[in-house]
């Protein structure tokens, strides 16, 4: 076990090295960003080459690169065009985005896994194609839409909720653009569980707990349910890096000041500090998401080792 | 304001132990007088006074900064704020005297040397300050700030010089007429001493000398601002104070506006003005602002800069029917364009309503006709090259294009060429890559017809995109420049505004206005030339 960490950890480097190069070379790509800090005119030339000076884009892009990696090893994110620490901008957006992933995860767990379960059971019976119906409609819908939607009926015509949420970004405040995130990704969990519950429900094992006389519920949770989470677990795992990251428009429509806004924002201002830090960071999110994923699969399977 | 019955004050209970302010719409009505939220956007740059130059820092700087002039919100003419007096004989040499009476809002005086440090801080090349062009004009500028990169040679400008407490004189390079009107623009203002002492510290909170002081900033994110109940000057604020909320999509905004959650959203999204007028009714403001857009042109470019090009230029300017675009894109909130300046000017200030004639009328006919004689598109299409991240200009230049195809009745005469973001864009004018017609927009920094020309067409000038170049307007702009009678000044801007006409230098498309929605709880608004809202003089009920 002990072993088998330390190989994945390792492994992360190269991943790390690959990701953070790419997304340099990328941003670089998009051209000189100083130009777009004096508005509809030139800057001065003598302040842009100070600028550019100041923020290292003077200097061939593997030299860049080389400093960039050698600062983010000692913590320092380099700062962004309106001076303040990629750091500070970190402490400020994670918290809030966090949270955002942490309710939508939640709302994953317990209505996607509930619903698959109640329809696996229930294969073929109204309660079944109602959901899967519902489902279908969920997963064609873009978030844009829904977020909207919810935001104009439940903020505006209701009142229920305050459309946007405030810089604090409470739990309470983030449980409707958590629903919003979470939509697709719930619906997938739903199918995903049913599907699996749906299978194992015939299998040996099964028929084995019933025949002992197992009560009811103690066969679906104990031995139906806990085999049938690994591929739900998988996706849930990978979906947690992909939450965070690609929360943009939810972000956006609800106004949360989290990680998508900073991303959003360094993407339009070019501002390469900005968007490789909060990358690298996600990056090794989806990496360490994914490693607890397979270190899952050991517990929910004793039949699975690492060595 | 919709009822809110049992999610808002789960929500308030739970912010009010971090931001009481949290609860827009109820809070109201405690001892500091009533607070207003306005909508905002994260600053690109720093706050400092010489190096923001985009609306949403200029908009916290004219709340907590005064400078020697300030420009009246309705007729946009500068008058005198702190300035006493500012008295030349020569239009080159000027001495300032600034009023007795005026502190920052941490108790220090504001003497001449607050201006004469700050000047000299903007002007020197090592702060980096992007406004820094602004002291140009001042001797010493190529000693503090050279332009070709070498090492300023000077740390202060050798034209400003402190004679007492509350007098200064200021030494042009050239001679200057209307440069006192110029000092309400924001890189002028004054600064405290902490500035100097503790910049990072001043930066976290900023001080100033306006109506407003900065209570908390959460850098993007939230701003709170509280009137100064001691602020000196005859301008004082009448509503408690401004929370300036950062919103990342000014939709969002709009949302809130309309469930009573924000009480100002300075910037109505395009997509929402068809229903503004049903949604606010009169508490919608849509009022001329000093922003107008133009098509440039490559002059670098062989093909847009031989003889028979002002004819296309011409024709193609005929070809776009701004009345329509204006209508039904942007529902109004922008005026077909009839000369190079801004109507904000007013008369006196040098706008002339139809300067430019018959060749901003749109006419079918004429433009092929013109086209034709002027030998037709170089390379038989025009590429309208934009930036698509921002500002709906996507909409609008495929409706100029069509508007042209219509005209030329060629389906291939004119076609949209979008880049990416504005950064890029801007990179690609300055490598001098445009290969026709571009988007160029001109939101002025003072309301003076100088700065709608000298700055956009005069030879090598700082936003003169095109690299147009003209002996004759040169030589007028210089001419009105060194005019002691401003309006003798105004009438040959004027003519050299008609040499930008007659060669067709930039096609003029039209003057934007700035827009606004407020609340019921808000009374008196409205918005200065700079399409900004003043604040001091919102009511709050």
């Amino acid at each position: 076990m002990g072993r088998y960490v330390i190989r994945r950890l390792l492994q992360m480097i190269p991943v790390f090295i690959g990701a953070t190069l790419l997304i340099f070379l990328m941003v670089n790509v998009m051209g000189d960003p100083v130009a777009g800090l004096c508005g509809d005119r030139q800057c001065d030339p003598a302040t842009a080459a100070q600028l550019k000076k100041e923020f290292g884009l003077d200097r061939p892009v593997w030299q860049q690169y080389l400093t960039y990696m050698g600062n983010v090893f000692t913590g320092d994110f380099g700062t962004a065009f309106n001076g303040q620490p990629v750091t500070e901008l970190m402490a400020t957006a994670f918290p809030v985005t966090i949270r955002l992933t942490i309710v939508a995860i939640l709302f994953e767990i317990v209505i996607g896994i509930t619903l698959g379960v109640v329809t696996g059971l229930r294969r073929g019976r109204p309660v079944d194609t109602g959901v899967l119906l519902v489902t279908l409609v969920v997963i064609s819908v873009p978030t844009f839409v829904t977020g909207l939607l919810l935001q104009l009926l439940l903020g505006v015509e209701w009142g229920w909720i305050k459309p946007s949420v405030s810089s604090a970004a409470t739990f309470d405040e983030l449980i409707v653009p958590g629903l919003v995130l979470a939509s697709v990704s719930l619906a997938y969990v739903t199918r995903l569980t049913r599907t699996s519950i749906a299978e194992n429900k015939r299998s040996d094992y099964v028929r084995t707990a019933i025949a002992k006389g197992l009560p009811r519920h103690r066969v679906i949770t104990r031995h139906l349910l806990r085999n049938s989470l690994i591929p739900v677990v998988t996706f849930i795992g990978t979906d947690i890096g992909a939450l965070m990251g690609g929360a943009i428009v939810t972000e956006r429509i609800f106004n949360i000041h989290g990680v998508g806004f900073q991303l959003y924002q360094g993407i339009l201002r070019q501002n390469t500090q900005t968007v490789v830090g909060f990358v690298t960071v996600l990056v090794l999110v989806f990496l360490v998401a994914n490693l607890l994923v397979d270190l899952l699969y050991a517990v929910l399977d004793p039949r699975i080792r690492y060595a | 304001m919709r009822g809110a019955p049992h999610a808002t004050w789960v929500a308030c209970a739970a912010a009010l132990t971090l931001v009481a302010t949290a609860c827009g719409g109820g809070a109201a009505g405690s001892d500091t007088g009533a607070v207003l939220s306005s909508s905002w956007g994260d600053p690109q740059n720093p706050l400092e006074p010489a190096n923001t130059n985009e609306v949403q820092g200029g908009k916290v700087l004219d709340m907590i900064f005064r400078s020697l002039k300030k420009y009246n919100p309705d007729t946009g003419q500068a008058e005198d704020m702190l300035a006493e007096k500012i008295e030349t004989t020569d239009s080159q040499n000027f001495t300032i005297t600034v009023k007795d009476g005026w502190t920052f809002s941490n108790g220090e005086k504001v003497t001449a040397k607050s201006f004469v440090d700050a000047w000299n801080y903007g002007a020197s090349l090592k702060n980096n300050q992007k406004n820094a062009y602004f002291f140009e004009y001042i001797e010493g500028y190529p000693e503090t700030h050279p332009d070709d990169g070498s090492k300023q040679t000077a740390e202060t400008l050798s034209g400003l010089k402190v004679v007492d407490e509350r007098t200064f004189t200021v030494r042009l390079k050239q001679k200057f007429s209307s440069f006192p009107d110029t000092l309400g623009y924001a890189a002028y203002a004054p600064l405290p001493q902490s500035f100097f002492t503790d910049h990072a510290g001043w930066l976290k909170k900023p001080v100033g000398n306006g109506p407003y002081t900065i209570e908390s900033y959460a850098k993007g994110s939230q701003m709170e601002l509280r009137t100064w109940e001691d602020y000196p000057g005859p301008d004082k604020a009448v509503n408690g104070g401004v929370t300036l909320k950062v919103y990342t999509d000014n939709n969002t905004a709009y949302t809130d506006l309309m469930a009573g959650n924000l009480d100002l959203v300075d910037d109505v999204p395009a997509s929402q003005l068809k229903n503004v007028k049903s949604d606010l009714g009169d508490r919608y403001l849509n009022t001329p602002a000093g922003i107008i857009q133009v098509l440039a042109f490559p002059y670098y470019d062989k093909d847009w800069n031989k003889p028979g090009s002002d004819k296309v230029r011409t024709g193609l300017s005929r070809a776009i029917n701004r009345e329509q675009i204006t209508e039904t894109i942007f529902q109004r909130t922008r005026t077909p364009a009839s000369d190079w300046t801004s109507p904000v000017l007013g008369e006196d200030g040098g706008f002339k309503e139809g300067l430019c004639g018959d060749a901003c009328d749109y006419d079918p006919e004429a433009a092929r006709k013109l086209i034709e004689e002027g030998g037709g598109l170089p390379g038989g299409q025009v590429k309208i090259t934009y930036n698509a991240d921002t500002g709906s200009h996507r909409q609008w230049v495929d409706a100029v294009c069509n508007s042209i195809n219509n005209a030329l009745g060629n389906e291939k005469a004119c076609v949209g060429n979008p880049v990416g973001t504005f950064a890029d864009y801007r990179n690609q004018i300055g490598d001098r890559k445009m290969q026709g017609p571009f988007r160029a927009g001109w939101q002025m920094d003072y309301p003076l017809i100088q700065n709608f020309l000298q700055p956009l067409y005069y030879t090598n000038a700082s936003s003169n995109d095109g690299k147009w170049s003209d002996e004759k307007f040169d030589r007028l702009v210089d001419e009105a420049n060194a005019e002691t009678d401003p309006a003798q000044a105004i009438r040959t801007f004027q003519q050299a505004e008609e040499v930008v006409r007659d060669n067709m230098a930039a096609i003029p498309l039209w003057y934007q206005n700035g827009s606004a929605g407020y609340s019921e709880r808000l009374s008196d608004v409205r918005l200065n030339p700079f399409s900004v809202p003043v604040y001091n003089e919102i009511k709050v009920s």
